[in-house]
C-alpha cells in the first residue's frame, strides 16, 4: 500500500515538474523567437568554451569576496588542506576578528588548515566519491576551466544530483549554487556528422542554455560571483604569486644593470684584441 | 695611463702578456703558493690558456651550462633539506616548500626552471658542435664525454621529475620504466627490479631520490671535469674550424689565440648576465611556462588509478618520445628511440668531410643540418601532441629525416659529393 | 684587414677599465648577497613551525595545590607550579644564598620581575630547561628533603650538573647555572586559563 501511494505521489510530482518545464520552455521559446534576430550568437552559454575567467589576483576586494563565497558555498564539502586560515587573513588583508566571525567554522583556530568538517566516509556515501581538495585545482585545471565549470551547470533529471555540467559531463557535484544562479536547461540542435564509415548521422550538439527559474543573482552578478571565487582559488593555488611578481621586477632590473656594466667592461677589455 | 710600458696596446702578432705573478710572492698568497700551485693553476688554465679569438654567440653555452649546473646543485641541496621522499609525503612536502618555507617557492622555481634551462643550454651547446664540426678529430673524446654528460643529464632530469609525485610524475615513471620491458628476455624482470615493487611505488621513488640527489650529480660532476680536461688538451674549436695551435709565434703562443682570462671571462660574464635576465623573467613571471616547464596535471597528486587525459613527457624528451610513438611496433619503437639518442655518439666517425665548419661546406651539408634542426624541433612539438591522425604521419616523416642526417652522413659529407670551399689560413675576425 | 690596425693610444683607457671592472665586481658581489638571502631565509622556522609555536592554553584550576603541570610551548616544556601559601613563605629569607635574587641578570617579562617571579603569587610559570646547558630540572618541592639537605627551601634540582633553583626559579650559589630559570610571556585571559606565549604585547 505504502509503496503504491509513494509511486502515485512521485508521478504526480514529476508531472507537475514536467508541466512547469514545458510551459516555461514554451514561454522562453516564444520570447526567444521574438528576439532571435537581435540576439543571434548572443544566446546564453552558446560561447561557453571561449569564456575566460578574466580574474586579477592583485584585486584584494575580489579575493575577499571569493574567500567569503568559498566559506559559504564550498567549505561544506571541499578543503584547502595546504592553506592556513591565518595565512589567508594575512595575504588577503582580512582582520582576524572578522576572519573568525565570518569565514572560519566555529571552534577552528586561525593557525589550522582550511578543512571541511564533512567526514570523507559520508562524502563517499553521498556523492560516490570524496569531493577533491581544492588547494591546487586552479593550477591543475586552469582558471578558465573553473569559470566554465561553475557557469555551465544545467538541469538534467537523468542525473542523481539532478544536475549536469558541460565542462565536466556527468560530474558528481550537485549544482550547489543554483540558489544564486537559478536553474537553466540545455538546448540542443541536431548536427550532421560523418562517421568513419562515411555515413552521415545526426547528433545532438549543445546550442545554448534556457533559463528555467531565476536565482537570487542576475546573470551578470552570478558571473562576477564565480569570477571572485575562481580568483580566490587561483590565489590559493599559489599564495606567493604576488610576492613572486613584485620581487621579479627588482631582480630583472638589477640583472639588467649588472649585464650593462659587464658589457661595458667586456668592450673595454676587447679593445686589446685586433 | 701611468704604466705605459705595460699597457695592453700591442702591435699585431705580439703575444699578449702573461698575467702570472713572478714567484715567490709575499704574504698570504706567498704562503699559499708554497703549498699549493695556485698561481700555476691560474697561469695554465686561465691566463695562459689560449682560446681562438673568433668565438661567436654559440660559444657562450659551455660556460652557461656550468653556471646552470652550479645553480641546480645549490638549489637542489636546499630542496633536499625540506623534501621528504615517500608515497605519502612527497607531494605534501613539495607544497610545504612552495607555501610554508620562507622563500621556498623561489628555490623550487629556480630548480624546476633550471632543469629546462639546462636542456636549452645543452641543446644549443650541442648544436654549436654540429655547426662547426667540433666533434671531429682531434676532439672525438671531448665529444663522447660530452654526450655521456648529456645521457646522465637525461637520467637526472627524468628521476627529478618523478620526485614531486604528481600524477604526471607517476605516469611518466610508469611509461619510461616500462620501456625497459621491451628488451627481450630480461625486460620484464628488469622492470620489476628497477621499480622494486609490482608497480611504481614507494621503493621506486626512494631509489630515484637517492640517484637524483647523490649518485647522478656526482657522476655528472666527474664527467664535466673530464670534459674540461679533454678540452684543455685539444683546445677549443672555433667558427672557422681552424686549429689555432698550428700557427704560433716565436714563443709558441697561437697567433689567433687570446688568453681565456681576462678576455673570455669578461665576455662570458655578459652572456651569463643576459641568460639570467631571461631566466629571471621566466622564474618570476611565467614559472610554469604555459605548462611546458611545470605541467598542470602534475599539480594533482599521483593516482595509480587514473592516467591523465593527455600524457606527454617534459619538452626536452619529446623529440625522442615522438619517434617512439611514430613506430607501430613496441620493441622497434623503443629501439629507434634509443638509437635517436645514441646516434650522436657516432658523429665523429660518420662525418667524412675534410672541413669542420659549416662555413666552408657545400649546400648539401648545410641543407641536411637545417633539415635536422627543423625535424628535431618538429618532433619536439609532435611529441607534445596526441598520437593520432596527421601527427603520427608527420612524426614518421621527421623521424626519417632525423636518422638520415646521421646515417647518410658518410655519403653526403664526402668532398666528392658535397663541394667544400677553401678554408682560410687564419681565423676570420673583425675587431669591434 | 682589421687586425693590422694599431689602436691609438687614447683608445685604451686603463682607469676606465679598472673602474668598470671594479663596478662589475661590486655589483656582482651585491648580487651574490641578494642570492644568498632566500637560501638563508629558508632555514628560519617555517610557517608550520610558527603556527605550531602559537600560544597554548592550560586550565590552571585543575592543578592541585603544591603540584606541578607541564605543558609545551614552542617545543619547550613549560612548568606551571601551583604554589601553596607555605611554599610562598619559604621563598623569603634565603636571598643571600641566591646568585641573582632580584632577577636583574635573568630573563623574564617585566610583570614577572618581582620577588615571586610571577603575575599571581599562586602560579609559577617557567620554561623548564636549565639555564646551564638545557637539561630538565626535577621537582624537589619538599622543604628540607633528606636528599637536598635540611636548609633546602623547596625548588628544582637539575640532574645533569647539579644546578639548584628555588620555587621562584631563582638559582642558588654553588650551581653551575648562572641565571634564574626563564619565565615565558604569559597572561590569564580568564580566572581559570593560563595562556603561554601571549601577553599585552600580543603573541610572542
Amino acid at each position: 500500500m505504502r509503496t503504491r501511494k509513494m509511486r502515485v505521489l512521485q508521478r504526480t510530482l514529476l508531472l507537475a515538474v514536467e508541466c512547469t518545464l514545458v510551459v516555461t520552455a514554451a514561454g522562453f521559446i516564444a520570447q526567444g523567437t521574438a528576439f532571435a534576430a537581435e540576439e543571434g550568437a548572443g544566446k546564453l552559454g552558446a560561447d561557453w568554451k571561449s569564456q575566460h575567467a578574466d580574474t586579477d589576483v592583485a584585486n584584494k576586494a575580489s579575493l575577499q569576496r571569493g574567500a567569503r563565497n568559498f566559506s559559504n558555498y564550498c567549505l561544506g564539502c571541499h578543503s584547502l588542506k595546504y592553506e592556513r586560515w591565518s595565512r589567508m587573513a594575512q595575504d588577503l588583508e582580512i582582520p582576524e576578528p572578522l576572519l573568525e566571525k565570518d569565514l572560519m567554522p566555529p571552534g577552528d583556530k586561525p593557525a589550522q588548515y582550511v578543512l571541511t568538517s564533512m567526514p570523507a566516509a559520508d562524502a563517499e556515501a553521498w556523492f560516490g566519491k570524496t569531493p577533491p581538495d581544492l588547494s591546487l585545482i586552479a593550477r591543475a585545471r586552469g582558471k578558465d576551466y573553473l569559470y566554465q565549470f561553475l557557469t555551465t551547470f544545467y538541469v538534467d533529471p537523468t542525473r542523481q544530483t539532478g544536475a549536469n555540467n558541460l565542462r565536466l559531463p556527468a560530474t558528481a557535484m550537485p549544482h550547489v549554487l543554483s540558489e544564486l544562479e537559478g536553474l537553466k536547461r540545455a538546448v540542443y540542435r541536431n548536427e550532421e556528422k560523418r562517421g568513419e564509415d562515411g555515413k552521415a548521422t545526426t547528433e545532438p550538439v549543445f546550442d545554448h542554455f534556457e533559463p528555467l527559474a531565476p536565482g537570487r543573482l542576475s546573470t551578470a552578478e552570478y558571473a562576477s560571483f564565480v569570477r571572485d571565487t575562481v580568483n580566490f582559488l587561483d590565489y590559493v593555488g599559489e599564495p606567493t604569486q604576488q610576492a613572486r611578481r613584485s620581487l621579479g621586477v627588482w631582480v630583472v632590473l638589477f640583472l639588467l644593470v649588472f649585464t650593462w656594466l659587464a658589457w661595458l667592461m667586456k668592450k673595454e677589455y676587447w679593445k686589446d684584441v685586433h | 695611463m701611468a704604466s705605459r710600458q705595460e699597457s695592453p696596446v700591442r702591435a699585431p702578432g705580439d703575444p699578449l702578456p702573461d698575467n702570472v705573478n713572478p714567484l715567490p710572492r709575499k704574504g698570504f698568497l706567498g704562503w699559499l703558493n708554497k703549498r699549493m700551485p695556485v698561481d700555476e693553476f691560474i697561469a695554465n688554465q686561465l691566463t695562459g690558456y689560449y682560446a681562438p679569438k673568433n668565438f661567436n654567440i654559440w660559444y657562450f653555452f659551455g660556460s652557461l651550462a656550468l653556471v646552470v649546473l652550479v645553480m641546480q646543485l645549490l638549489t637542489g641541496i636546499f630542496l633536499t633539506m625540506f623534501y621528504k621522499p615517500g608515497e605519502l609525503t612527497s607531494f605534501d612536502s613539495v607544497e610545504f616548500i612552495m607555501r610554508e618555507v620562507d622563500s621556498g617557492w623561489l628555490i623550487r622555481y629556480l630548480h624546476s626552471t633550471g632543469a629546462s634551462a639546462f636542456f636549452i643550454v645543452v641543446y644549443l651547446h650541442m648544436f654549436r658542435a654540429l655547426l662547426y664540426g667540433s666533434y671531429k678529430p682531434p676532439r672525438e673524446l671531448l665529444w663522447l664525454i660530452g654526450m655521456l654528460v648529456y645521457l646522465a643529464l637525461m637520467a637526472e632530469a627524468f628521476m627529478g621529475y618523478v620526485l614531486p609525485w604528481g600524477n604526471m610524475s607517476f605516469w611518466g615513471a610508469q611509461v619510461i620504466v616500462n620501456l625497459f620491458g621491451t628488451i627481450p628476455v630480461i625486460g620484464p624482470p628488469l622492470v620489476e627490479w628497477i621499480r622494486g615493487d609490482y608497480g611504481i611505488a614507494d621503493a621506486t621513488l626512494n631509489r630515484f631520490f637517492a640517484l637524483h640527489v647523490v649518485a647522478l650529480p656526482l657522476g655528472i660532476l666527474l664527467l664535466v671535469m673530464l670534459h674540461l680536461v679533454a678540452l684543455r688538451r685539444t683546445g677549443s674549436n672555433n667558427p672557422d674550424g681552424i686549429e689555432i695551435k698550428e700557427k704560433v709565434d716565436a714563443k709558441g703562443k697561437p697567433l689567433d689565440g687570446i688568453p681565456f682570462h681576462p678576455y673570455y671571462t669578461v665576455k662570458d660574464v655578459v652572456g651569463i648576465g643576459v641568460f639570467f635576465v631571461l631566466f629571471a623573467i621566466i622564474v618570476f613571471f611565467v614559472p610554469t611556462f604555459g605548462g611546458l616547464f611545470l605541467e598542470g596535471p602534475n599539480f594533482d597528486p599521483a593516482n595509480p588509478m587514473s592516467t591523465p587525459e593527455h600524457i606527454a613527457p617534459v619538452w626536452y624528451f619529446t623529440p625522442f618520445y615522438a619517434i617512439l610513438r611514430a613506430v607501430p611496433d613496441q620493441r622497434l619503437g623503443a629501439m629507434l628511440m634509443g638509437l635517436a639518442v645514441v646516434s650522436f655518439l657516432f658523429l665523429p666517425w660518420l662525418d667524412r668531410s675534410p672541413v669542420k665548419s659549416m662555413r666552408y661546406r657545400g649546400w648539401i651539408s648545410k641543407t641536411m643540418l637545417t633539415l635536422f634542426v627543423v625535424s628535431f624541433i618538429a618532433l619536439g612539438y609532435l611529441g607534445l601532441q596526441p598520437a593520432e591522425g596527421i601527427y603520427v604521419l608527420w612524426a614518421r616523416i621527421f623521424a626519417v629525416i632525423y636518422f638520415a642526417y646521421f646515417w647518410l652522413m658518410p655519403f653526403y659529407s664526402r668532398a666528392s659529393f658535397d663541394r667544400v670551399k677553401p678554408v682560410p689560413e687564419r681565423v676570420v675576425f673583425n675587431a669591434h | 684587414m682589421a687586425d693590422n690596425v694599431v689602436v691609438a693610444d687614447d683608445e685604451v683607457d686603463l682607469s676606465r677599465r679598472k673602474f668598470l671592472t671594479n663596478a662589475t665586481i661590486a655589483t656582482g658581489a651585491v648580487g651574490a648577497v641578494f642570492v644568498a638571502v632566500p637560501f638563508i631565509e629558508s632555514w628560519s622556522p617555517s610557517e608550520r613551525a610558527r603556527a605550531l609555536g602559537a600560544p597554548t592554553d592550560l586550565d590552571v584550576s585543575k592543578i592541585e595545590p603544591g603540584q606541578m603541570a607541564i605543558t609545551t610551548w614552542r617545543r619547550q616544556p613549560i612548568y606551571v607550579v601551583r604554589r601553596t601559601p607555605e611554599m610562598v613563605t619559604h621563598l623569603k629569607g634565603h636571598d643571600a644564598s641566591l646568585k641573582d635574587p632580584n632577577s636583574d641578570k635573568s630573563k623574564q617579562p617585566d610583570y614577572a620581575k618581582n620577588e615571586l617571579r610571577a603575575r599571581k603569587a599562586e602560579y609559577l610559570v617557567l620554561i623548564g630547561t636549565c639555564t646551564h646547558l638545557g637539561c630538565l630540572p626535577k621537582q624537589r618541592f619538599q622543604a628540607g628533603s633528606p636528599e637536598m639537605g635540611a636548609s633546602w627551601p623547596g625548588g628544582f634540582f637539575c640532574p645533569c650538573h647539579g644546578s639548584r633553583f628555588d620555587l621562584a626559579g631563582r638559582v642558588f650559589e654553588g650551581s653551575p647555572a648562572s641565571v634564574n630559570l626563564v619565565v615565558p610571556p604569559y597572561e590569564y585571559p580568564n580566572e581559570r586559563t593560563l595562556r603561554v606565549g601571549a601577553d599585552e604585547k600580543g603573541a610572542a
